[in-house]
């Protein structure tokens, strides 16, 4: 039962979010380069830069972050109404009596699942970023294709990737237990439930930021 | 059977439940009455054990809920079936997979093993062929049977009814009673109920606890529940000038009258 409910989670987690990231990451890496095309203009730093700060930017930082900050809305929401409407139409109650352990059997498949698919989407989220940020390149006429993939190449250090890794498993388990949280204590009708729902999505972003803050200085230091 | 020793439960300053008293027999519908705001809900939830008691102790038969271990309180959890107010029926499952999850849960029965039971317990509340859907898919009569058909799944000694005919029409909810009463007595199952339901009360009552604020303000069968002289079972019973009406006609029509 652990087990089927972590694959439904992971499909839920996962391919429900999979369009949102794609569309997110893909702006994110474009505007970076534009951003940086137009801080480019006029100064002696080589035009091949481009690739490599599309490229790290995207590895070290906005990946993971952006998109994190993006499954905390969708996910962490999602998941604090369907516990918090569990609870409120008594199937916590009903587990209870069946004598199922109800914060593992509804909190645990989540964090799983979480801990699987996120930094899987995160991967995606920085293949889709420097891909973005490929075309807004190419696209704004004043850089070719190989400047770009020239920086690509540069500078590459393997420590990024696991530096957004270990983002991307810590910001999982902070939006998940965070929204679980919420909706396993909600009390009350509707309201309550909204209020648990935007609580989840608030306090996850605030979280994950103070622990990207944390993470940066703790690696990079 | 079930003992409710001494049961006392506050809320903060809110006493809900004064020092209940009560045994609910095995093999009866033991019923629960009273007015809203009476404790009923509370005293159910402490009996079953979703809620702990202030003060006092509740037994199924010589096993002190309040002093269980936790494994202890795991295999009594596969002796009690419990059907909600507001059923409680997964909304991702399918009614087969409803049913099926208490087995999921606790046996190592094979699917062919536990599709059977679940069938079994399908045609027990005349609900067959349904396995496929989805709790949202079928009537609220329909959804009460499929929660009693999970409820009596894995065969429980005591079996819990939260206001089982809330919502129901007249004829769907005679169908519950009689449902529950035949369960009982099939298996002589301890079987309590939480009801507001007259019809129940007088049809089903084989033992009533009535509570009136806290307190235990009654106790009997249903067939003394007319001669009875208690005044806060005649306030609850007879609240509806409907009902007042008709056992004036039924007194006025016996030969000593």
């Amino acid at each position: 039962m652990y087990y089927k409910e972590t694959v439904r989670q992971m499909h839920s987690i996962g391919v429900g979010s999979l369009m949102i990231i794609f569309v997110v990451s893909f702006f994110i890496g474009a505007v970076t380069a534009v951003q940086f095309i137009y801080q480019l203009d006029g100064t002696f730093i080589p035009r091949y830069y481009i690739g490599y700060i599309v490229r790290d930017m995207s590895i070290i930082e906005l990946a993971a972050t952006f998109s994190s900050i993006i499954l905390a809305g969708k996910v962490g929401s999602n998941i604090a109404s369907e516990i918090g409407g569990m609870r409120q139409k008594e199937h916590i109650d009903a587990m209870e009596i069946m004598g199922v352990n109800t914060a593992s059997y509804l909190v645990l498949p989540k964090i799983i699942a979480a801990l699987i698919v996120i930094p899987l989407l995160i991967s995606v989220a920085a293949i889709i970023s420097i891909g973005g940020g490929y075309i807004a390149t190419l696209y704004s006429g004043s850089f070719s294709s190989e400047e770009f993939i020239q920086g690509l190449r540069s500078f590459f250090e393997p420590y990024n990737v696991m530096m957004m890794y270990i983002k991307a498993v810590v910001f999982a388990y902070i939006l998940t237990s965070i929204a679980c949280y919420q909706g396993y204590f909600v009390k009350g009708g509707s309201i309550e439930l909204g209020q648990a729902s935007t609580r989840a999505v608030v306090y996850g972003i605030i979280v994950i930021l103070i622990a990207d803050y944390i993470i940066a200085v703790l690696l990079t230091g | 059977m079930i003992r409710a020793e001494g049961i006392y439960k506050s809320f903060s300053d809110l006493e809900v439940l004064k020092g209940i008293d009560f045994t609910f027999e095995a093999g009866k519908t033991n019923l629960i009455i009273g007015k809203s705001g009476a404790g009923k809900t509370v005293l159910l939830k402490i009996l079953v054990g979703l809620l702990e008691a202030t003060e006092g102790h509740v037994w199924y038969d010589d096993r002190d809920l309040c002093k269980m271990s936790k494994n202890a309180l795991l295999d009594l959890r596969m002796e009690v079936g419990m059907l909600f107010q507001g059923n409680a029926l997964f909304d991702s499952m399918t009614v087969e997979e409803n049913i099926m999850f208490p087995m999921d849960m606790f046996t190592n029965r094979t699917y062919k093993e536990k599709l059977d039971q679940v069938n079994f317990c399908l045609e027990r509340v005349s609900m067959e062929g349904i396995n496929n859907k989805y709790p949202s898919e079928i009537s609220g009569g329909m959804q009460k049977r499929v929660g009693i058909a999970r409820a009596i799944v894995l065969n429980p000694r005591y079996l819990f009814a939260d206001e089982p005919n809330s919502g129901l029409d007249p004829k769907t909810a005679i169908k519950i009673d009689e449902l529950l009463l035949d369960i009982t007595k099939d298996k002589n199952i301890t079987t309590i109920i939480n009801t507001h339901d007259m019809n129940s009360v007088m049809e089903i009552g084989e033992n009533i606890c009535l509570l009136h604020e806290g307190r235990l303000a009654w106790q009997g069968h249903k067939d003394e529940v007319l001669e009875s002289t208690n005044e806060t079972l005649h306030d609850f019973i007879f609240a509806s000038p409907f009902l007042q009406r008709l056992k004036d006609r039924a007194l006025s029509n016996t030969p000593n009258s």
